[in-house]
């Protein structure tokens, strides 16, 4: 049963890797001089919002290539340096341009490696919310059944819970079973199945309808005709034709992932101050607001915020342009 | 029953010439590219007192024709020339306030889907109540007996219980008969009507229609009736105006354009009705379908279409021309009074 | 009509149920009641005694049901932390989580709804947009970013409001409020304006959207058509038809409400609900998680039920149960 369990994840990861690439092919010859891509250059808050996210994805990818310091390497830092204003200041150093945090961690190159840990989280988190979401939303709505209807039952019971609560619990639950069994866990793994766990529902709700709707088309019906598996058909035929709604959704939950990942390590139960992420400087820093040392939470907060931003501005682009009804 | 033209100062003039004019209306589009001209120099008049049906397919432009003379374009769509005078009186070029207030007290309009044209939240009573209050200096308990009346008028039964009644308890029917008397309950001079009887079922269309002519008869309100469908012009109208690509290609007395139509185009419409009486084994059926707005073929817009199209019918297009009471606007006519000549 | 109100009865008690499921799970089976109620060296037989006393042997059905029970009268166990019966924590904290999540609420609808409306009305104008704007940063910012940013202008820089607590505040029966006195309205300010920036922005959206749909209907065309003034279709009719569907979101949002008071509370360190969850979290204090699960989610249950009662009273055309 794991077996096939781990057959159908294959399946799930190649039947999506190939749906998005055969439709990201089809779909740039076909979109070149469409409206969409017009309307996307014409919009210049939507190539803002592209260029500022692929500039800090880039950043946080070369992160270990361009960062000044390494702040996991705790031996680097220095208490010394610590709580140092950023080099335009007077106060500052032009080793640590944006200033340093309370245990001399350079805030540039922790930025740069938080903004990495955020966006790795992120993007994992939404991949793992919809492969969850989008296989459990195909079967039930393919398959149906009991199944089906139990899945759609504990969707709806999860739905009464906002994601960040769900989140939150996961999270908790994780840190409890550490903590009893007194062990290190993996805190990054934790935070992405949290996330992941705490999102899929809108996945399958999509899909699953959408999967109806496809259910009683002819070349579904001539597949099974043919003799193709179930399997088959929901991974290879249904699904494709599932991606566009899926694709808005996951560029929306990504701004909510990331956000989410933030709250949670300032909240003090993500990612601890040894590998920080935007959530935890922000967290370390307000503790400082008081006493002047506006750097520390300022940069994080910035970031942070751009990042927030600009992944939401291209969300709503995406699913207004989709949008039928929106056009004139 | 109260008319209340006796008794509001506010009154028009009093007709002598026709109730509404229209010359040389053009109606076009804004779009990304180049304006599409949807309503192509259209010129009619209607009496007082007087049904004017306008007939075509769908896209031929019937509806926007109605929603110009009443100021309900939806924008991109503007008036791009030519005017529209009601009683004399140009209202194509009003300021939007005062537009409103000729609106549902000297110019009305009924749309075609009653469910959707209806308040769903709102009760009939409080929505008649409104409108009779919004044209009108009367007090609640007054307009509530106006609207109790009203009801009476278009045949709905008991109409003090029904007033507190939702849309949504009403049939299709006498959905659109407090419709009618929403509309009708400020008096209007013109009553624009746009598919009043599409949504409805058959048997019920014949009421409707039955209903409205005589509401409009005993106010004297003159009808714009625009509908796709020939039965219910043979029905009501008195004169007939039949559409196409955002022009009229014929306009006449409706007896006339049904029975004698004139232009080829009119010619194909009454062929492809169904008769019992007829004795033809095919309906005749008109080859193509209504150009779209983006290509408009140039000279008559119907010459592709046509099977009596010659040279001409390509490079200019045709001006109307006075065929005994009607007018048709094609040059076969010009060819045949220049070969009778 | 009825038939509908008993079935929506009977899911909400299934899902409760669920909930509280998650919650035994977590209760029994992640945290170890033993070993965090005796000390290290405890010798087996005094665990497997109180193992014994506390039930912990027996069929897990039978613990479920014992859970629901206690939970059904209040007893959700003893903090590890405090070590004080959980529903005393709960009582002390609950009225200032409501008071918060409230005070959030109004703001939100008293600022969103006429945000929405307009822009609705003058899609044009550059108010609007500016409007829309600034919608876009308050769904995106996360809340705690914009907490500190409040604190930083009106408490660090400003020095007119204070940047955390509750304030004085006074008690009626067991309900100590802060409503009553002027610190303990200052103190609301701040964390009720956070809170509430998610909201507005939500509502000012959603209201535009649903009342861009209405304006578009063929009623309002056949209200132009009848002549009455813009003032009676935008606010007579509109306006109505909007609201209704708005109403029923609004009332699922009091239950993410309570749910982003956590981070709100965390930031303010108000001391509610939410900041004693969070601080459960951070210790791992098992019952207190359980409970405050429970909690929320029979509130957010019942928010559910009620709203969708209350909706069908206020549409006509559900009432009848007509097409």
């Amino acid at each position: 049963m794991i077996a096939r369990a781990s057959r159908s994840a294959q399946r799930t990861a190649s039947g999506l890797l190939a749906g998005i690439g055969r439709m990201f092919r089809a779909w740039w010859a076909q979109m070149r001089n469409t409206d969409l891509v017009r309307s996307f250059f014409d919009s210049r808050l939507a190539v803002a919002a592209a260029l500022a996210v692929l500039a800090m994805a880039l950043a946080a990818m070369l992160a270990p290539a361009i960062a000044p310091q390494n702040p996991y390497d705790l031996a680097s830092l220095s208490l010394a340096e610590a709580s140092l204003p950023p080099a335009w200041i007077h106060a500052g150093d032009a080793r640590y341009l944006l200033g340093t945090d309370d245990q001399g961690r350079d805030i540039l190159s922790a930025l740069l490696y938080g903004t990495r840990s955020s966006l790795v989280i992120g993007v994992s988190a939404v991949l793992l919310s919809a492969a969850i979401g989008v296989t459990l939303g195909l079967w039930a709505g393919y398959a149906g059944g009991r199944a089906g209807a139990l899945i759609m039952r504990i969707a709806d019971v999860q739905l009464t819970f906002p994601a960040i609560l769900t989140a939150l619990i996961i999270d908790g639950a994780a840190l409890a079973i550490f903590k009893s069994y007194r062990m290190e866990g993996n805190r990054f793994a934790v935070l992405i199945i949290a996330i992941g766990l705490a999102g899929w529902v809108q996945y399958a709700r999509t899909v699953r309808g959408a999967a109806l709707v496809e259910r009683s088309k002819d070349y579904v019906a001539a597949a099974r005709l043919i003799g193709i598996g179930p399997l088959r058909i929901m991974f290879h035929h249904i699904l494709p034709n599932t991606l566009g709604p899926v694709l808005v959704l996951a560029t929306i939950n990504l701004a909510l992932a990331i956000v989410t990942e933030a709250t949670l390590s300032f909240l003090g139960v993500g990612l601890p101050p040894s590998q920080p992420s935007l959530g935890t400087m922000i967290q370390i820093g307000n503790q400082y607001l008081f006493s002047g040392a506006w750097w520390m939470v300022a940069f994080p907060g910035l970031a942070l915020a751009t990042l927030a931003l600009a992944v939401n501005l291209l969300g709503d682009w995406l699913r207004d342009a989709l949008n039928p009804k929106l056009k004139p | 029953m109260m008319h209340l033209r006796r008794v509001n100062g506010s009154t028009p003039a009093a007709p002598r010439g026709p109730v509404l004019s229209v010359r040389d209306l053009n109606v076009a589009f804004h779009t990304r590219h180049a304006p599409l001209v949807a309503l192509d120099g259209i010129s009619f008049d209607v009496a007082p007192g007087e049904v004017l049906g306008v007939v075509g397919e769908s896209g031929a432009g019937k509806s926007l024709t109605g929603a110009a003379v009443i100021g309900l374009l939806e924008p991109p769509g503007h008036i791009a020339g030519g005017e529209v005078r009601l009683n004399g009186q140009r209202i194509d070029n009003l300021p939007a306030e005062a537009m409103r207030r000729l609106r549902g007290r000297h110019i009305a309009m009924v749309f075609q889907d009653p469910l959707t044209s209806l308040n769903p939240l709102y009760s009939v009573g409080a929505q008649l109540v409104e409108t009779i209050r919004a044209h009108t200096t009367l007090s609640e308990v007054e307009a509530r007996e106006r609207a109790i009346a009203l009801l009476g008028e278009v045949e709905i039964q008991d109409p003090r219980q029904r007033l507190a009644s939702y849309p949504h308890e009403f049939s299709g029917g006498m959905r659109q008969r407090v419709v009618l008397a929403l509309a009708l309950c400020a008096e209007p001079a013109l009553l624009i009507a746009d598919e009043p009887t599409t949504a409805l079922d058959v048997s019920v269309q014949a009421q409707i229609i039955a209903l409205l002519k005589r509401l409009c008869r005993e106010r004297a309100t003159s009808v714009l009736l625009i509908t796709h469908d020939m039965g219910v012009i043979a029905e009501a109208a008195d004169r007939v105006a039949v559409m196409y690509a955002g022009r009229i290609v014929e306009i006449g007395p409706a007896r006339e354009v049904l029975q004698n139509p004139q232009h080829p185009y009119t010619q194909g419409l009454m062929g492809a009705i169904p008769s019992l009486w007829s004795g033809r084994d095919r309906l005749v059926q008109i080859p193509g379908a209504m150009p779209s707005l983006a290509a408009i073929p140039s000279g008559c817009a119907f010459h592709p279409r046509c099977p009596r199209a010659f040279e001409r019918c390509h490079i200019a297009r045709p001006e109307p021309r006075r065929i005994g009471a009607s007018q048709a606007a094609c040059w076969l006519l010009c060819e045949e009074a220049e070969a009778r000549a | 009509m009825l038939a509908f109100a008993i079935r929506r009865l009977l899911e909400a008690l299934a899902v409760i149920l669920a909930v509280a499921l998650i919650a035994f799970v977590l209760f029994r089976f992640v945290g170890d009641p033993v070993n965090q109620m005796v000390s290290q060296d405890a010798s087996l037989e005094d665990r497997l005694s109180l193992r014994r006393e506390l039930g912990l042997d027996d069929p897990i059905l039978l613990q479920f049901a014992r859970f629901v029970g206690h939970a059904a009268r209040g007893d959700f166990g003893v903090s590890y932390q405090m070590k004080q019966p959980v529903v005393n924590l709960i009582a002390e904290r609950f009225p200032a989580t409501i008071e918060l999540a409230l005070a959030a609420l109004l703001i939100a609808l008293a600022a969103g709804i006429p945000m929405g409306v307009y822009t609705a009305i003058h899609r044009d104008s550059w108010v609007s947009k500016s409007l829309l704007v600034l919608t876009v940063a308050g769904v995106s910012l996360p809340t705690f970013l914009i907490g500190i940013l409040l604190i930083y202008l009106f408490a660090v820089v400003l020095h007119i409001l204070p940047a955390f607590g509750r304030g004085e505040v006074v008690s009626i029966g067991f309900w100590k409020t802060g409503l009553l006195t002027t610190s303990g309205l200052r103190a609301l300010v701040l964390p009720a304006m956070t809170l509430s920036l998610f909201q507005m922005t939500l509502i000012t959206r959603l209201v535009r959207t649903e009342m861009l749909e209405v304006l578009r209907t063929d009623y309002i065309r056949f209200a132009r058509a009848r002549g009455l003034t813009e003032r009676a279709i935008n606010y007579g009719h509109a306006l109505r038809n909007t609201l209704v569907p708005v109403v029923t979101v609004i009332g699922l949002q009091f239950g993410s409400v309570v749910a982003f008071a956590i981070v709100t509370e965390s930031v303010f360190q108000w001391p509610g609900m939410g900041l004693m969850f969070i601080q459960a979290v951070q210790a791992a204090d098992i019952p207190v998680m359980a409970a405050y699960l429970i909690l929320v989610g029979f509130l957010f249950v019942t928010i559910n039920l009620a709203v969708d009662l209350l909706y069908l009273r206020i549409d006509p055309r559900l009432r009848a149960g007509a097409p």
